[in-house]
Formats: structure tokens, C-alpha cells, sequence
């Protein structure tokens, strides 16, 4: 009899539990080891981390203070970015008249101003007014957190639910970092040494929102969900939707990591080590300024390598014209029909089809869509915004529709190509382009469908 | 070649495997490949008395199962590689943590030794470590140094040269499971030495069997065919 046939003889014999045995015992071994080897005359040297981390991972209070870490760094960001977001739109608003005048006073073609400042400058600035002042905060309160020492407890706590799916606890981390960027965040999967989790970390981190949709579901969600509160209140309820589509996307996370750890990737969930490093003070000046500095001069960096081309190119589409459309309104024309099932339309479809390089600029794309046609021609603040959205038909439904479209449509352009470079392979890579669209097709779809039927709209 | 011995360092990450291994050896150090791997593995020698060791310092690793390529390549180093004594490296200020690995070699090899290190910060942290009762209750010799301070090392090396002379010799604790499981090594483990005979632990096979470790298996296979021709 050969070892192959031993295996298959012991896989018999065994059961699946049999690992978790196995640990669990020499872990048991290990604590009497200590109870009976060492002697401790000092109290726990680092009392202060042994305490907070009995309460911050604690089964009971761990979740919940999880939650209000993340409603906190949300809030402060929303609340926050607000005043400098609108003095951003307003100054470069103010700066539009100047550069159209000068390009009268030069007598520049029509055409040149309209590729420049309609295109290229309004939608340039509409991505650093609206990201930076967001970016700005959230990344140093981020920061923060994590380098006091808390990121590591928020994956022990995660653990659980993530084995519970077949996946790997380290995946909290890699979505943590999928906050700041998906693209980022598919690279930093190498932490999980087993491939097969590895896959379900990249095949799910998009449905953690990036920096690139921050500024589209805060802003659809204060200008239709919150619409009806001022103030500190506004900011709360603003929170609480975003805090809402966050959990929903990282509920579709475990379930699908559930449903592909039950088909494609088969397998048990490896153990692994984690250390709780001791809670460090951090230094505060530095990671807020090292953290502010880099993440918004990479913003505008991106705004203006990514933004910019795309920029000029929507506002080409929208102006040239084939007979008495132009080519954007055929894209839309034909779109509009399904979009209108989805409880979205053309337009938004488009907007998402041409932001695949960049999830910044979905929203100004739509913009340029929508003002293409419409009667408006200038944005000067924040609060027009919402004007040329119920111009176009569009109610809390729609803003809805289209964050948890946001949410979980296919990741962009840079992260698909991080996905095809970390798994070599274009099967993988096609599967995390088509999972999640098929997931943000079928969610706008139920809803819609439902409201429609219950009559709620 | 009769007084040389191959002695592999194993331990978590930063429990000072690497400062111990640089410290013993000095510069009498090379990188090579074993065993036709692609692996490279840090290898230096140490004189003690007519001695030669040879020290190899494996990758650190939290355990020793198949999840990843470190704690495979660590793992086979022990078990197939079979060096003369495994010097386990732990960390002294965090020894709860540190002793899963210690017992996972344990059950994988006989000569043992159990290398408490970093123990100037934990006798500053008010760590106090029983090394005898330690070495009564695993049966493989347990010692205290400190590699930063080089304390220790004389009765380290002492215990290195008693044990590959076989003036010392181990007897690693058994780590008992459920009575399930332990039913269950029973069923498989006489099937096991049939096989492998006693060149390696059939308990320790059996239990990897049972866990359905299928990397193990293409190493065992190789493994097998090697001795089988030698």
C-alpha cells in the first residue's frame, strides 16, 4: 500500500474540525507551559494594552465600537469637508468668467474654449473640489487609527465572520486599504500568503468604495438623503446612508467570498498568526501632514493624468455631432432604455461606461452629460447640482440606485490591470470584472422593480 | 566528517533567530541551496571543542503547517533534511505565543533544543522563566540566553555537543489530542510505519495525513524514493 492510498484512507477517517483540534490543543498546551514555567513579579508590563484590548476586541463591545470608530472618521470627514468643498467650487468658479474672457479677448475658436474650459478646466476642478477636501481628512484620521494600533484589532475581529465564508481575517486589512484605493488594495492581497484566499481577497475588494466614489455617495447622499435636515444634523444623517452602503458592500463582500469559497474556490480557511502589536501614541503632526500632503497631491496627480483626457474627450463626444445628435446622445439614446429598468438612465449608465479609466470622474462626466442638453450652463456652487438632477427626473430612487451602482460596479481601469498583473491570469481577471457588474445590474434592478410594484414611488 | 553536525534554527519572526545565528557564527557564514531547491537558506559555522556545526537559519514562521512557501520550506528542512539537533528560538516576552511553535517541532523530530532568547527583556519586564521545570515537562533540554548580550552561549553550545554525542538524550513530550483524534491515530499509525519505518515520526505523519496535508505527500513520495535507492 502506497502513501497516496493513506491519504485517502486517513481523509476518510478524519473530519474537518480536525485543525481547529489540532491548534486549539497546542495552544492549550502552550498556556499551562506558561502557568506552570513562568512567574510574573511584575504586574503585565503593558497593562494599558492588555485592558484596551480586552474591551476593543471583545466579542461583545468589539463590533459596536468598530462601528462608531467608523461613523466617527465618516462623520468628521463629511462634516468637515463640506466648507472647504464649496469654497473649492466657488473659487474655481469664480475663476471661469476670467479664463472665458481671456479666450474672447484672444479670439480663440469656439470649439478650443469649449475643449479647454467646459471640458478640461470644469471637470479638472469638479474632481479636486469635490475629492481633496474629503481625501484630506479621512486619510489622516485613518492614518491615525491605524498607526495608534487599531487596524490589527479590527482583523481579529473580522476573523470569525471571515473564516465563517471560507475567507482569510488578513482580508480586512486589504479592504481597509481598499477605502484609499482598490488598486492600492489588490497589490496589498500579497499579505495573504495561501493563493486561494488571496483570490477571494482580490475578487472582493472592490466592493469596498475607493476614494474615487467617496465624493459621488457623499454627495448623493446629502444632496437626496439628508436634503431634508440642516446643519449638524445633515452631516449625521449623511453619515449614517454612507455608513449603510459601506456595510451593505461589505456584506456582498462575505457573501460572495460564501459562494465562491463553496464553488470556484474550494477550500478551507488556512490559520495564520496575527500580532497585536501594543497601542502606540502616534505622532500626530506627522501623520497628519505626511498622510494629508502625499494622499491629496496624489489626488490631484490622478486628477489631472485621468481627469483631464477623459474630461476633453466627453465633452468631444458631446459636441460633435452626427446628423442632429451628437455621438454621446446615441450612447445615451441607446443605453437609456435598460438604464430606465434599473431605476437609473442613459446618461448615468454612460457617465459609468466612460469613467471605467477613473471612478472620479463619473460624476463629472454625467454633469457634462446632463448640462450638454439642459438649459443650465454654468455650475457655480453645490447647490445647483441638485437642480440639474431633478431637471433630468431624478428622486431619492435614483440617487440611490446609482450609489449602490457605484458601489459595486466593476472595479476601474487601474485596478483590473492590477488584478491581470497580480493573477496572470485574464479568466481571473474577467471574473472580477464580471462578478461584481452582474451584482450591480441585479441589486438597482430588484429595487426599482419592487418600488415600482409596491408603489412607493 | 564525524564531528560535524548540521544544527537548524527555527522561531517566529523577531524573537532575534537571526541575531542568535549571526552572533554564534560570526562571519563564517554562506547562502546556499539544499536539496536542488530554489530556496536559499543562511548556513555558518561554529568550532566547539573538535567540533564543527553547522548552523542553518531557517525562514521564521508562526507554525509549521503547509500555508505558506516559508513554513514549508522550514518545515521539510526538519523533518526530511534531518538535521542533527533543531534549536527552536523563542521570544522570553512572549512565550505563550512562542511555545505553539516549539511544540509543533517537537512532534516532528527528537533532538530538540528549546533556546529561550531575548531573556534581558523579559527579566526588565519582571518575566521570571523555570528552565528546569520547562526541561522536565518538554524533555528536551531548555535554555536561557540573551543573543544581543551573548549570554548563555557556553552551556548552549555545552548542550549542542552533549546531545549529538549522546551523552544527553531527549525525549520530547507527547502532545495528546481528543480521543477522537488520538482514535484515529491509532487506526492510521501502524499503516504509517509500515511505509516509513522509523526513519520519521509516524505519529507526527499520521497526524498531517489526517489534516489532509497534500504538500506533504509529493515531499513524503520524494522523500521515500531517495532512501529507498541510498
Amino acid at each position: 500500500m502506497g502513501i497516496d492510498q493513506l491519504l485517502s484512507e486517513a481523509r476518510e477517517l478524519s473530519t474537518p474540525k480536525l485543525r481547529d483540534e489540532i491548534v486549539q490543543q497546542l495552544y492549550e498546551q502552550s498556556r499551562k507551559l506558561c502557568e506552570h514555567g513562568i512567574r510574573y513579579t511584575k504586574d503585565k508590563t503593558d497593562i494599558r494594552t492588555e485592558k484596551l484590548d480586552r474591551l476593543l476586541t471583545s466579542p461583545i463591545f468589539g463590533f459596536p465600537i468598530m462601528l462608531v470608530m467608523l461613523a466617527v472618521v465618516f462623520y468628521i470627514t463629511i462634516a468637515g469637508a463640506n466648507i472647504p468643498s464649496s469654497l473649492l467650487a466657488d473659487f474655481f468658479g469664480s475663476l471661469e468668467p476670467y479664463l472665458t474672457a481671456f479666450f474672447h479677448f484672444v479670439h480663440a475658436p469656439n470649439w478650443l474654449h469649449g475643449v479647454l474650459v467646459l471640458g478640461l478646466y470644469r471637470g479638472t476642478t469638479w474632481v479636486i473640489s469635490v475629492m481633496l477636501p474629503p481625501m484630506a481628512i479621512f486619510f489622516p484620521t485613518f492614518a491615525l487609527l491605524e498607526n495608534y494600533g487599531y487596524l490589527p484589532r479590527v482583523a481579529f475581529n473580522m476573523d470569525r465572520i471571515f473564516k465563517m465564508v471560507g475567507a482569510h481575517g488578513k482580508q480586512s486589512l486589504t479592504m481597509a486599504m481598499g477605502f484609499g484605493c482598490n488598486a492600492a488594495a489588490v497589490i496589498s492581497t500579497r499579505i495573504i500568503e495561501s493563493p486561494r484566499e488571496r483570490m477571494l481577497a482580490i475578487l472582493t475588494n472592490n466592493f469596498v468604495p475607493c476614494n474615487g466614489r467617496w465624493g459621488t455617495l457623499i454627495l448623493l447622499a446629502s444632496l437626496f438623503m439628508a436634503a431634508n435636515f440642516t446643519g449638524g444634523v445633515q452631516s449625521l444623517v449623511t453619515t449614517a446612508v454612507i455608513i449603510g452602503i459601506v456595510m451593505f458592500g461589505v456584506v456582498v463582500t462575505f457573501f460572495v467570498s460564501w459562494i465562491l469559497s463553496k464553488t470556484a474556490l474550494k477550500g478551507v480557511p488556512t490559520h495564520y498568526t496575527l500580532e497585536l502589536p501594543p497601542y502606540r501614541k502616534p505622532k500626530i503632526f506627522d501623520t497628519v501632514i505626511r498622510s494629508s500632503l502625499t494622499k491629496s497631491w496624489s489626488v490631484l496627480v490622478r486628477a489631472v493624468k485621468v481627469a483631464a483626457p477623459a474630461a476633453v474627450l466627453t465633452w468631444v463626444f458631446a459636441n460633435i455631432y452626427i446628423g442632429d445628435t451628437s455621438i454621446l446622445m446615441y450612447g445615451v439614446q441607446f443605453l437609456e432604455p435598460f438604464g430606465k429598468l434599473l431605476g437609473l438612465d442613459g446618461y448615468i449608465l454612460m457617465a459609468f461606461i466612460l469613467g471605467l479609466p477613473a471612478n472620479e470622474i463619473v460624476l463629472p462626466i454625467l454633469l457634462m452629460g446632463y448640462l450638454s442638453t439642459g438649459s443650465l450652463t454654468e455650475v457655480d456652487s453645490l447647490v445647483d447640482l441638485k437642480k440639474i438632477f431633478l431637471d433630468h427626473g431624478w428622486t431619492w430612487l435614483t440617487a440611490l440606485n446609482m450609489m449602490l451602482f457605484s458601489l459595486l460596479h466593476y472595479p476601474c481601469g487601474t485596478t483590473l490591470i492590477n488584478i491581470y498583473k497580480e493573477t496572470k491570469s485574464k479568466k481571473w481577471t474577467f471574473v472580477a470584472f464580471a462578478i461584481p457588474t452582474v451584482i450591480a445590474i441585479i441589486v438597482p434592478l430588484v429595487i426599482t422593480q419592487s418600488a415600482k410594484m409596491l408603489g412607493v414611488i | 566528517m564525524g564531528n560535524e553536525y548540521r544544527i537548524a534554527l527555527a522561531g517566529n519572526p523577531n524573537t532575534g533567530k537571526t541575531t542568535l545565528f549571526n552572533a554564534l557564527t560570526g562571519l563564517r557564514q554562506h547562502t546556499g541551496n539544499w536539496a536542488g531547491k530554489t530556496v536559499t537558506l543562511a548556513s555558518g559555522t561554529v568550532a566547539y571543542k573538535d567540533k564543527t556545526f553547522h548552523l542553518i537559519d531557517l525562514p521564521g514562521t508562526y507554525s509549521l503547517f503547509s500555508n505558506s512557501k516559508d513554513e514549508e520550506t522550514a518545515r521539510n528542512y526538519i523533518v526530511f533534511e534531518q538535521p542533527d539537533v533543531t534549536l527552536v528560538v523563542l521570544d522570553a516576552t512572549s512565550l505563550e505565543r512562542n511555545f505553539n511553535l516549539a511544540l509543533q517541532v517537537l512532534e516532528m523530530a527528537k533532538n530538540v533544543v528549546i533556546c529561550i532568547n531575548l531573556i534581558d527583556m523579559a527579566e526588565e519586564q519582571g518575566i521570571h522563566i523555570n528552565e528546569k521545570l520547562l526541561t522536565r515537562k518538554l524533555g528536551v533540554p531548555v535554555i536561557k540566553v540573551s543573543a544581543r548580550n551573548k549570554t548563555g552561549f557556553p552551556l548552549l553550545l555545552d548542550t549542542l555537543d552533549r546531545i549529538v554525542t549522546g551523552k544527553i538524550e531527549c525525549h520530547p513530550m507527547t502532545i495528546t489530542y481528543s480521543d477522537e483524534i488520538e482514535e484515529q491515530i491509532k487506526k492510521m499509525e501502524p499503516k504509517v510505519k509500515a511505509i516509513i519505518g522509523d526513519r520519521l515520526s509516524s505519529r507526527w505523519v499520521a497526524l498531517r495525513l489526517l489534516d489532509g496535508d497534500e504538500a506533504l505527500l509529493d515531499e513524503l513520495n520524494k522523500y521515500l524514493v531517495r532512501e529507498g535507492t541510498s
